[in-house]
């Protein structure tokens, strides 16, 4: 077990199937960001399983030289559950997507991120159900026209990260498939949180959902419009021409510019502040920018170690005799003629 | 435990005569709040020790705290005692005791013309006969007259019995089911003193109460001393057993099932990792496994069975023994799952614990019509193994049938059994766990000499794969729920490669027929007229009545399947062999439909889904009617 971290380089982690997804698809860049950070973390191939719903990214084991399990539409936290506490040892990576995780499995992410299981969740959010080709989902924008809905849709879309802070997650990060810079320290960071660490990706599905993202992903727009949040730092953006000031009369956030630098009014990032990690992931984009980086991180107990925990202290001490135990309860003994209690 | 029975209380049989009796049904009814079924439990106790064998059918109302003295909250425990071969509860009750107005107007009908009912007149108010929907009262109106009736103020005799203690008069009155028990006690001359030891037991933090539950429960005793010679009330000298000699327990299915769960994990040198989700009466299983920390085993209540036959699959994936248990409604939300433990081919326990359907059917009562969805419940062609249990104590042995077969094929193998097994209770005369044949899993380490691992490599002898734990150096290797390559284990969408994976899934589980004992006729000829074959926990009736009808001269013999998919080699011929073949089935003739499709016999359906179990009598007129 304590044999000497053998040394890989990213091709190690790389299968050798052929990559499905269609050319130009976000999913390529977060496979290349993953397979580069995997030699980093440090943890070997053989230790480390990826586990994926169904959908375009839940494609994403086969091509991880890893042990992986592509299983069924949404289930993949349960099933992530029962490898991790069957093995605590392991490495355990979720794959997911914004249909996989939050539409029909949002009920075993709930439980999940509630339970906080020690694994790391990649949501790929790219709005909208890729592999049955386009229709809307439960993260789509209002009037999302899709085959499903030719008029546009009219329900209003689910925020992940709220959803997860909601649900009790101690580790939220957000990033985008392009952001081969940041992604890797993202997916370092959540790999060493100890508790669900829930990483959303904005991920471009060039098919059905091209450009979403653009408004804040486009090189152009990108300064103006991403926050890196980055802990004790100042929460800037607009290459530090703009911050967020928090007024605490009513309980909000403002954008602010700054005049000479002066960022004595911004806030200062503190990822272990559940307000503000509420904050950053609510307000809205447009007049706000969109929050990226380690957003929240409090850790906590986790499930696993709970789960182990238990089963060690109750079992202390106790002699696992099965035949004792069968012959447990009301019982009695006959010896061929006669019979007594015991 | 009890602990023997102490002289002092247990005076010599008083002289007077006592009616004999080769078996006796008693049924125990009241309101859910009356504690008839701890009553009955410490009945069954006695019962067992005083050497007689027993089967016990406990029917309990579906709402938790049903309004008090409505016939929906009534709650019976039925027993059948006596010499040997009970195998099941009793088709009628010789004895009812029926604590109020409710259980009397429930339970009655079901008394045997001329059997005795013992009732608690205390509880006869106007305003519980109303509760109970009565127009007039059944005590005075002659509505009874088909029965003795032994009525007397239950309540005031224990309120006189607890009076030293000063307990309330709501506490005193709960001590009406150790009053009634006495009573029982007396009637079949049972010894006191282990039920006095487990009342100090119970109660030992407060034994006042354990004072005055023992007070009651003399008191009771007492009443059957003093009581007119001459009326209906008596003593029944019952028939003990000549079991073979072993160590014995009582067993429900419920406990017996998850043992033997423990006890396969154990020989196939595994831990069990055990995914559920509350549903009755599946829940019992769970119960037992959550405190066996020590034997291994791991349990997870999940947030529902799909994520709990998922957690099971990870487990299994994990290199655990996964299993997962629930009732029809849960095992429907399962079948997707089922299918990726099947196409991924790992080895994976499912239980059913089947209750009446469809939906939320019948939820405490027991049915076996899941046995379609066993079968066929999935979609693709997606076959697994199927098992089903006969009674409390065969639960055990068919637990481990399960995981055997399970980690010998890497297959999911789906166990049924049903309601009335999992609550009932009977003796079982408990193995040694070294006459069972251990079957120790080898989990797959070789490391190829060249190129990747194909986790689809198969033993060519019983198709199993290959198990490998992720942690393995050198064999990493993805599954999932798309097809695979057969020779690869790469995803492969090829016509002939799903063609031949098909047929080999199909194979792999058709195979499990040459690793399962053949089929044996339970009783009667291996050819002839009439054969009434049955599946799980119809096998008391069909055996009591098989055995009726052959002491009539009857040409009839009894088969009962435990492996029901794949079924046994030899049981088409075998069914060959009879003029006519009749399926007793608590379901509208499922394993009836699949002896046809399998061996085109005319194998005909005898149907019951009244949330009750069959009786004898039903069976045997059954026989009398397909044999003219
Ligand atoms: C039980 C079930 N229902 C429906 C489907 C069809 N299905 C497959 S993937 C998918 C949606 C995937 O969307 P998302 O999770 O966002 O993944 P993406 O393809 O966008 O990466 C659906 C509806 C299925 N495979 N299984
Ligand atoms: S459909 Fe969209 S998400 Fe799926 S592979 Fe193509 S581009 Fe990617
Ligand atoms: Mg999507």
């Amino acid at each position: 077990m304590n044999a000497p971290a053998r040394i890989t380089v990213p091709a190690d982690w790389a299968t050798d199937q052929e990559v499905r997804w269609c050319p130009g698809c976000g999913d390529y860049a977060i496979l290349k960001a993953v397979q580069r950070t995997m030699p980093e973390i440090g943890t070997p191939p053989e230790k480390t399983v990826f586990v994926s719903g169904i959908g375009c990214s839940s494609r994403f084991p086969y091509y991880m030289e890893t042990y992986g399990f592509h299983t069924i539409h949404g289930r993949a936290p349960a099933v992530a559950t029962g490898v991790k506490l069957a093995n605590p040892e392991l490495d355990v990576w979720i794959i997911t997507g914004d249909g996989d995780g939050l539409s029909i499995g949002g009920n075993h992410m709930f439980h999940l991120l509630r339970r906080n299981l020690d694994v790391q969740v990649l949501l790929f959010n790219n709005e909208i159900y890729g592999l049955t080709k386009g229709q809307y989902s439960p993260t789509s924008r209002v009037g999302t026209r899709s085959p499903s809905t030719p008029f546009g849709s009219v329900d209003r879309p689910a925020s992940p990260c709220s959803f997860a802070l909601g649900a009790g997650a101690r580790f939220i990060a957000r990033t985008v498939d392009t952001a081969q810079k940041a992604m890797p320290d993202i997916l370092k960071r959540a790999h060493a949180h100890k508790g669900t660490s829930f990483v959303e990706i904005f991920q471009n599905c060039i098919v059905y959902n091209d450009a979403v993202f653009d408004a804040f992903t486009d090189k152009k727009a990108a300064p103006d419009h991403q926050l890196h949040c980055v802990h004790g730092q100042p929460l800037l953006f607009a290459g530090g021409t703009k911050g967020l000031a928090f007024d605490a009369a009513t309980m909000t956030v403002s954008v602010v510019d700054l005049v000479e630098g002066e960022t004595a009014v911004v806030m200062v990032h503190d990822e272990t502040n559940r307000i503000m990690a509420q904050l950053l992931i609510d307000m809205p984009f447009g007049p706000f920018p969109m929050a990226l980086g380690v957003i929240w991180c409090s850790p906590a107990p986790t499930f696993d170690a709970a789960v182990v925990e238990q089963n060690s202290v109750v079992a202390a001490g106790k002699p696992a005799d099965l035949d004792a135990l069968l012959r447990k309860g009301q019982s009695w003994e006959i010896a061929s003629k006669d019979f007594h209690a015991v | 435990m009890a602990t023997a029975p102490q002289a002092d209380i247990d005076a010599p049989i008083s002289d007077r005569a006592k009616t004999h009796a080769e078996t006796m049904v008693i049924r125990f009814a009241g309101d859910s709040g009356d504690g008839m079924q701890l009553t009955g439990g410490q009945f069954t106790l006695s019962t067992a020790l005083a050497g007689e064998d027993f089967a016990t059918f406990p029917d309990f109302p579906a709402e938790i705290r049903a309004p008090q003295g409505t016939t929906f909250g009534v709650s019976a425990f039925q027993i059948n005692f006596g010499a040997n071969g009970i195998e099941t509860a009793g088709d009628e009750p010789d004895v009812l005791v029926a604590m109020n107005p409710a259980a009397l107007k429930v339970n009655v009908g079901d008394l045997r013309p001329g059997g005795l009912v013992i009732i608690d007149s205390g509880e006869f108010s106007a305003r519980n006969l109303a509760k109970a929907g009565y127009a007039s009262n059944p005590l005075e109106d002659g509505s009874l007259a088909k029965w003795q009736v032994m009525a007397f103020d239950i309540s005031r005799q224990t309120l006189e019995a607890v009076k030293p203690f000063g307990l309330g008069n709501k506490e005193a009155l709960r001590c009406k089911n150790m009053w009634t028990l006495g009573l029982a006690l007396w009637m079949f001359d049972r010894s006191r003193a282990p039920l006095i030891d487990w009342l100090k037991g119970k109660f030992s933090k407060n034994p006042l109460l354990a004072e005055a539950n023992a007070a009651a429960l003399n008191a009771g005793h007492a009443y059957g001393e003093t009581a007119e010679l001459d009326g209906p009330l008596k003593q029944f000298a019952v028939d003990a057993t000549e079991a073979a000699p072993g160590f014995y327990r009582t067993v429900t299915g419920g406990e017996s099932l998850a043992l033997g769960l423990v006890a396969g994990a154990k020989l196939a040198n595994l831990p069990m990792f055990f995914g559920s989700y509350p549903i009755t009466p599946a829940s019992p299983i769970l119960h037992a496994l959550a405190r066996l920390k020590e034997f291994g085993v791991t349990t997870f209540q999940a947030e529902d069975e799909i994520a709990a036959i998922c957690s099971a699959i990870g487990a299994s994936y994990a290199g655990q023994l996964g299993v997962t248990s629930s009732s029809g409604p849960g095992i429907a939300l399962k079948g997707e799952a089922m299918g990726l433990a099947i196409i991924t081919e790992l080895p994976l326990v499912i239980v059913n614990s089947q209750r009446g359907g469809p939906s939320t059917g019948l939820p405490t009562k027991t049915e076996q019509s899941d046995l379609y969805q066993a079968v066929y419940g999935r979609n693709g062609d997606a076959p697994l193994v199927v098992l089903a249990t006969r009674s409390p104590s065969d639960c055990f042995e068919v637990a481990i049938e399960a995981c055997r077969i399970a980690v010998q094929f890497m297959t999911p193998v789906m166990v049924l059994t049903d309601g009335y097994i999992a609550n009932a209770a009977e003796p079982w005369r408990v193995p040694d766990m070294a006459a069972f044949a251990p079957f120790p899993v080898r989990f797959h380490t070789d490391v190829p000499t060249s190129g990747h691992i194909n986790p689809y490599a198969r033993d060519p002898e019983t198709l199993s794969r290959i198990w490998i734990k992720p942690g393995t150096p050198g064999l990493t290797h993805r599954i999932g729920g798309i097809e695979k390559g057969v020779k690869t284990g790469n995803i492969n969408y090829e016509a002939a490669n799903h063609q031949e994976m098909t047929d080999i899934r199909r194979t792999k589980v058709a195979n499990v027929a040459r690793a399962i004992p053949f089929q044996t006729v339970d009783q009667g000829p291996e050819r002839g007229r009439l054969a009434v074959v049955g599946w799980g926990s119809t096998y008391g009736p069909i055996r009591k009545a098989v055995q009726r009808a052959r002491a009539k001269g009857a040409d009839v013999a009894h088969i009962h399947i435990r492996h029901i998919w794949p079924l046994p080699t030899n049981l088409g011929d075998l069914l060959r062999g009879y003029d006519k073949v009749i399926v007793p089935e608590m379901n509208t003739g499922q394993l009836k439909t699949v002896l046809r499709d399998q061996y085109l016999v005319d194998a005909q359906p005898l149907s019951k889904v009244s949330g009750q179990p069959f009786k004898i009598a039903e069976i045997e007129a059954a026989i009398e009617t397909a044999l003219g």
